[in-house]
């Protein structure tokens, strides 16, 4: 009976195949927080429930990313992505292509300025905010990073990563301040950022249309939370001789391990994903350099062959039958502005049925072809940029 | 907010003149300000002046949803297909190209598709969308279904398309003939038409001119 019941769970391959991933990549951090801090001789008891919560986290994370890889269409991408990066023939030229991107998307976000300039000075701030909050905060907590003052000096600190010496510094010197702060300055860019970020999304009448407390407003709260009670720890230490040290303490830890523990669910999950638009710049860029395809309406090259063909397959996997019997064989052959123009043109025909009109071509043959132009693709109101401007055709 | 289940978008391209309203009004939009998301183009300007007015149609099994592999496009209760969330699309096109109206577009510089939201900030609070408030020949109809009624009597809405072998409805309607044989409109049958319109013939001039001038139309 009990057996039964379960099957009824209907627990698909899938979701065991995230589970190994998530485990795995769990078991995985889990050696080396132990090899890292030596067998646990330098890891700090008092934060151990931050690591469960890396931990839990980074099985979410996992298993969400595998079951997002198994999606019909990511999937499809992800495999072409990697075959198209490791083909010899591109493979130069794509690690030249990471490099640029890394610099242009990751390090300045680029194409975020391109997308708003408010929106950009939040997002930058908060991101390095917490990649340097994250660089410090996880060796920390796993052990992997420790100091130690020097035997007989006890001016000098010594940086141990992996249990390594790496470097000794002076406690009293700017290095010191900078180094020991380090959680200090990632506070106060998220601090700002956030407030920027509030800002827009209280005052943009675009974002107050869709945004939902739980995917725009809870994000936000947390990072706000995690940073004003960590400053306030430094606070309470540096200026009023540790006043409630402790229950800030507990409290600045409820904020981040529930931070944590809500990575793999919420917004915070693009952290993850986003590193996706590089390979889909490798995809495209191999696609420029490969066949395009040409519609079967009116002959104009749009975008890759590979990439339709791509699209063919997943829409196939998907269930969508958009096959056309004949020499076109699929809808996906034709270019974006002769489905528009088909469209309104079979609801013409309808017309011409009812009112006795004719559907043909007048004045004879066209230069064109059927092509249909914009009305006015002045700035904005035709193609938005490059891809638009070849898969719209002139 | 959700669009009020009684507000509906009527279409009826036959009605569009091209004055372009539409297509400054919907720049104007606050969720996409500057960026004008209507498709309006000449089907075959070297002989006609038909002119095609393209919005999202909001498909109940949006195709550009299902093919994104960063799952950025959504659809929210009310069946409006909200334009791609910003945090997850990664400006992959393949909604660009799979969409079968042809309607997203694509911010190259900010890696970012964006498509007609039925200008969600105002149709949310009930407002109409831009498009439909400045459109003078009411191509582009935003009402009630009592409204359209009484507007045309010789039309019907339809929300069913067909693509090939593929069936799509949509949240948007699209006007056809009270008398018309089918319920749905068969795109992919004009596979081959050029431009629809009526047979004119200015006989004026040739009556003055010649004598057979009925056998010399133009």
């Amino acid at each position: 009976m009990r057996l039964k019941h379960m099957t009824r769970l209907d627990i698909r391959p899938e979701n065991l195949k995230a589970t190994a991933w998530g485990t795995a990549a769990t078991a995985v951090l889990g050696v080396l927080i132990v090899a890292g801090s030596r067998r646990l001789n330098h890891f700090d008891a008092a934060l151990v429930g931050y690591t469960f919560a890396v931990l839990f986290a980074t099985f979410g994370v996992t298993y969400r990313y595998a079951m997002w890889l198994m999606r019909p269409t990511t999937a499809i991408y992800w495999r072409r992505g990697w075959q198209v990066f490791l083909r010899p023939k591109y493979i130069g030229r794509n690690i030249a292509l990471w490099i640029r991107h890394v610099g242009s998307d990751f390090v300045l976000n680029a194409f975020v300025f391109r997308r708003g300039k408010a929106r950009w000075m939040a997002h930058w701030l908060i991101m390095w905010g917490c990649v340097l909050a994250t660089a410090i905060t996880f060796p920390l907590v796993f052990g992997w990073v420790h100091f130690a003052t020097v035997t007989g000096d006890f001016g000098t600190y010594e940086a141990f990563v992996f249990g390594f010496p790496v470097s000794r510094f002076q406690i009293d010197s700017l290095i010191g301040f900078l180094t020991f702060h380090g959680l200090v300055w990632a506070s106060i860019l998220v601090t700002l950022g956030v407030m920027l970020a509030m800002r827009r999304r209280m005052r943009d009448r675009s974002a107050a249309a869709i945004q939902q407390f739980g995917e725009d407003f809870l994000p936000l709260i947390l990072l706000f939370a995690i940073s004003v009670t960590g400053l306030m720890l430094t606070a309470s230490y540096t200026w009023m001789k540790g006043y409630a040290y402790d229950f800030l303490a507990i409290l600045h830890a409820i904020t981040v391990i529930f931070t944590l523990l809500w990575l793999p669910f919420g917004k915070f999950f693009h952290i993850f994903q986003r590193p996706a638009q590089i390979g889909v710049a490798f995809y495209k860029e191999v696609g420029r350099l490969e066949p395009p395809a040409h519609c079967r309406r009116c002959g104009h090259g749009f975008t890759s062959e590979l990439h339709v063909r791509d699209l063919i397959e997943a829409e196939r996997v998907l269930g969508y039958r958009y096959d056309i019997d004949g020499e076109v064989e699929h809808y996906q052959w034709i270019c974006p502005p002769c489905r528009r123009s088909m469209l309104v043109l079979a609801q013409g025909r309808a017309w011409a049925d009812e009112l006795g009109t004719g559907v043909y071509p007048l004045g004879g043959e066209s230069p064109d072809g059927v092509t249909p132009r914009f009305g006015n693709a002045g700035v904005n109101q035709g193609p938005l940029g490059s891809e638009d401007r070849d898969n719209f055709h002139p | 907010m959700p669009v009020p289940a009684h507000m509906e978008f009527f279409i009826d391209p036959n009605r569009c003149i091209g004055c372009q309203a539409c297509v400054q009004a919907c720049s104007e939009c606050d969720t996409h300000k500057g960026h004008s998301m209507i498709h309006l183009e000449y089907v075959d300007r070297s002989h006609s002046v038909q002119t095609a007015p393209v919005v999202c149609m909001h498909c109940d099994s949006p195709t550009c949803a299902e093919v994104c592999p960063a799952d950025a496009i959504k659809r929210t209760e009310d069946g409006v297909v909200q334009t791609a969330r910003k945090p997850r699309c990664i400006a992959c096109n393949n909604c660009v190209l799979a969409c079968p109206f042809g309607v997203p577009k694509m911010k190259t510089d900010a890696h970012l598709m964006m498509k007609c939201d039925m200008c969600y900030d105002r149709t949310s609070v009930g407002r109409r969308p831009m498009c439909a408030t400045v459109c003078p020949s009411e191509a582009l109809f935003f009402g009630t279904r009592e409204q359209i009624e009484a507007r045309r009597k010789r039309s019907a809405p339809t929300n069913s398309f067909r693509f090939g072998n593929q069936a799509i409805t949509t949240k948007v309607n699209m006007m056809l003939p009270v008398t018309a044989r089918s319920e749905y409109i068969d795109v992919t049958a004009a596979m081959g038409d050029r431009n629809v319109g009526k047979d004119i013939r200015f006989t004026v001039l040739t009556d003055a001119l010649f004598d057979d001038a009925e056998e010399r139309t133009v």
